[in-house]
């Protein structure tokens, strides 16, 4: 092997050695932010752990948000129609959390089925309804509340 | 009437570009000096043309036309002139219109400025941005066609989404397309290059300063967005990786690596298929940003349900540019001189690994980006990728980058020793130890991230400012070029970057509270004191404004006026108060009223040590980038520099 051939051969190694060691980091820390998303039938479908993260979607149940007195807690139901489940926050909810209208809420689930939300979503503007909230609700067949798809 | 006006005017500037695309290529084959001369022409029509429709639809916005179904969905008679004007580009249809008036304004800056190239090559560029212009107004007039009519005609418009009713929004989107359209360019140049098998590193010089505009335009759009963000969302964040951001900042990234191969091409000759090979990455990521934002595919694979003519033409035109464009370059780009040898130890080197690891990063963030879409689509199941999957892997690609980004500049091109570097580096070293040591000795919340980004902040603007120091004496009173100057100070904004990155996200405090008029809070050695709300009324919203008195150590720093306002149309928007300072923001932001009276709120407090050096950091690198452009060599005429290739030697001594 010529002295530049040798050069070549190991730069390439290199970088390939590079290229393999960024992608498996990447791909190790692509598994580890993946959330799932999931409505309130398909978790009483397929339950999730307590504990493991996910995204909670569906519309805030009317009549069912509760703060308590003094703090910053708030409790409400996430309802697909069919199924709900209870969600609690600590924190200052965005500017279009309403009754009655779609929300992303990220979390995890408690030991008492409780989901304990770290962050709670709810974007754009009022047609808006988060898509996967759109799709679940179809799919639960509660299609009176469909968003008004403005593209 | 006048509206259909401007719907001709854009069927005109389609033919045109039709024309531009194809007559002055034949003349470029067949040295037809007429037809290769069209281009000129064509490009300055069609400039007018698409200036005539957009001032079209802006007056439609300033005399309120309703009966123009755009303006309709996008203004009110409440809505405030200046907002006017931004509504034009407030929603889909007017964002493409004037991402086409960009880019015609490109191609005539093209036409105009492009007397020193040989004529086959002008015309071949010019018919690229003519191809690449009809693929868009095709995509306008069938499925974007701002001048749609609404009949009957409205009796009032919806109003503009609040959220844009910003000033930092009227100049956002602008700027950013400046830089997205920018980057057609050098696509232009790389496939020009291609279709006449010939790239020379004068051309390459041609090209540079395009390059370097562009990049500049597309660092202050960004940043534009994330002040911008910051502000105006609410949260205290200055960058989220949400797609949307994601997508500006891929073509950045890789334009980046852009910039670095070019400088390579230009003084050496080597790296010439990895530039063309970038420039039309670059492009193709800003159309794939475009579009990403611009259907609504990012909200859902599924939007493209709702309107699957322009999700398809989408995805062909995509598919036309980018494996056009590249099945080019794999039939074309062997067939292309390499240049000279470099040894292992060079700036040659250097720039290589440069450009891989901005790749690398790039390939990271379009993996996060488009890999929920990807399970989406094959109903495998809805996820997201949270950003602490951005946040690691940009911080762990960003120190090898600020390790080696002084080595760059430091080097020599084609043969350097590591000994040399080194001893040059000894004094930058030392200050990245200090900058580190005070770190986490003044500041002991800033944590290991912390010291390590401002170590690597003093690491980079101590051997800017040295370097800098080396070239001025080493010129006898003559300053560094330009580009020099513009190189040095961008990188010095890559420090200024650092040191906001690192230490706000690890000093930052905050505290979502609930007050009361008269209660207190103290955060970080400020104390918030809330003195209640009252009423205040807008032009077209009403709002509660709550009033921050601040305290530090017993004196009154500031007051803040936070706002939670509500739009005539119904929405709630929060408008954050803030007291910026170089080295900390103090930030307010109202949530909702606890209790009926409206007496107690939900208040967000926030803290923010150095945010501001992150837009300073980038406005220094949007600086940097525009003085490099105005480099004296890129005025010289090409023509004439080729025929005196001593002084081309001489040149590229001299800057080495």
């Amino acid at each position: 092997m010529t002295p530049t051939r040798k050069r070549r051969l190991i730069a390439v190694l290199l970088i390939l050695a590079g290229v393999g060691v960024a992608s498996t980091i990447a791909f190790y820390s692509l598994q580890q932010n993946m959330l799932y998303f999931q409505s309130p039938s398909e978790l009483a479908q397929q339950p999730i752990p307590p504990g493991r993260q996910f995204r909670l979607g569906g519309l805030v149940k009317p009549g069912s948000v509760q703060r308590e007195g003094e703090s910053l807690t708030t409790h409400f139901v996430v309802t697909d129609g069919p199924e709900e489940v209870t969600v609690e926050y600590v924190g200052t909810l965005p500017d279009l959390f309403r009754e009655g209208q779609g929300v992303i809420a990220r979390g995890a689930l408690e030991e008492s089925g409780m989901f304990a939300a770290s962050e709670v979503l709810a974007k754009h503007d009022e047609n808006y309804m988060p898509p996967e909230v759109a799709d679940a609700l179809k799919e639960s067949g509660h299609v009176s509340m469909q968003s008004k798809d403005e593209g | 009437m006048i509206p259909e006006l401007g719907q001709v005017a854009l069927i005109g500037a389609l033919l045109i570009a039709l024309i531009m695309g194809t007559l002055p290529l034949i003349g470029a084959s067949s040295g037809n000096q007429r037809l290769m001369k069209i281009g000129q022409t064509g490009a300055i029509a069609q400039f007018l043309l698409i200036l005539t429709s957009f001032v079209i639809l802006t007056w439609a916005f300033i005399v309120q036309d309703f009966s123009v179904e755009y303006v309709a969905r996008n203004s009110n008679y409440q809505l405030p002139m200046q907002y006017r004007f931004s509504a034009v580009w407030g929603s889909h249809e007017g964002s493409l219109l004037l991402w086409e008036l960009i880019l015609c304004m490109w191609t005539f800056a093209v036409a105009l400025f492009s007397k020193n190239l040989p004529d086959d090559f002008r015309a071949r560029t010019l018919a690229v941005l003519g191809w690449v212009s009809a693929g868009f107004l095709l995509f306008v007039i069938f499925t974007s066609n701002p001048f749609g009519r609404l009949i009957p005609q409205a009796a009032d418009g919806l109003d503009l989404n609040p959220l844009l009713q910003d000033p930092g929004l009227i100049i956002h989107p602008p700027m950013l397309y400046m830089g997205y359209v920018g980057f057609s360019v050098s696509f232009a140049f790389a496939v020009a290059a291609l279709l006449g098998q010939q790239v020379t590193r004068d051309w390459v010089r041609w090209s540079r300063p395009w390059t370097h505009v562009a990049w500049a335009f597309l660092t202050l759009g960004i940043a534009l967005g994330s002040w911008w963000a910051y502000y105006e969302l609410g949260w205290g964040g200055w960058w989220f990786w949400d797609p949307v951001e994601n997508a500006s900042f891929m073509p950045w990234i890789v334009g980046t690596a852009l910039i670095h191969s070019q400088a390579v091409t230009e003084k050496r000759g080597t790296f010439r298929n990895w530039t063309l090979i970038l420039a039309i990455t670059t492009f193709s990521l800003c159309l794939l940003g475009t579009f990403l934002v611009r259907s609504g595919v990012l909200t859902s694979v599924h939007a493209f349900a709702s309107d699957p003519t322009r999700g398809v033409f989408i995805l062909t035109y995509l598919a036309v540019v980018v494996g056009g464009s590249l099945l080019l370059f794999a039939i074309r780009a062997p067939a292309m001189v390499q240049g000279s040898n470099f040894a292992g130890v060079s700036r040659e080197t250097l720039l290589l690994i440069n450009n891989l690891l901005l790749v690398v990063m790039a390939a990271m963030v379009l993996t996060g980006t488009l890999y929920p879409l990807l399970l989406d689509a094959l109903d495998a199941g809805k996820i997201s990728v949270g950003p602490p999957y951005f946040g690691t892997l940009f911080a762990l690609l960003l120190v090898p980058i600020a390790v080696l980004l002084p080595l760059g500049f430091y080097s020599r091109w084609q043969e350097d020793s590591l000994g040399r570097l080194l001893r040059e580096l000894l004094v930058p070293g030392i200050a990245a130890l200090i900058g580190g040591l005070a770190t986490a000795f003044l500041l002991p919340k800033a944590g290991s991230w912390g010291i390590a980004g401002v170590a690597g902040a003093f690491w980079i603007m101590t051997s800017c400012l040295r370097y800098y120091r080396q070239r001025v004496s080493a010129g006898r009173g003559r300053r560094p070029s330009r580009g020099e100057t513009g190189m040095i100070l961008a990188h010095f904004g890559v420090g200024l970057f650092l040191i906001g990155a690192s230490l706000t996200n690890a000093v930052s405090s905050e505290k979502h509270l609930r007050m009361v008029a008269g209660d207190s809070f103290e955060l970080a050695g400020y104390n918030f004191v809330f003195e209640g709300t009252r009423g205040v009324r807008g032009p077209n919203y009403v709002a509660d404004e709550g009033e921050f008195i601040v305290y530090k150590a017993g004196k009154r720093v500031t007051s803040l006026y936070p706002q939670k306002r509500r739009y005539a149309n119904g929405q709630v928007m929060t408008e954050a108060a803030l007291d910026p300072g170089l080295t900390r923001d103090l930030y307010v932001g109202l949530g909702e009223a606890l209790n009926d009276q409206g007496t107690a709120w939900a208040v967000r407090l926030y803290h923010k040590p150095f945010i501001r050096f992150i837009w300073i950091g980038a406005l220094l690198m949007m600086a940097g980038g525009f003085l490099a452009a105005t480099d004296r060599r890129y005025r010289r005429s090409v023509t004439a520099r080729s025929e005196n290739p001593v002084a081309d030697a001489n040149l590229a001594e001299a800057t080495a």
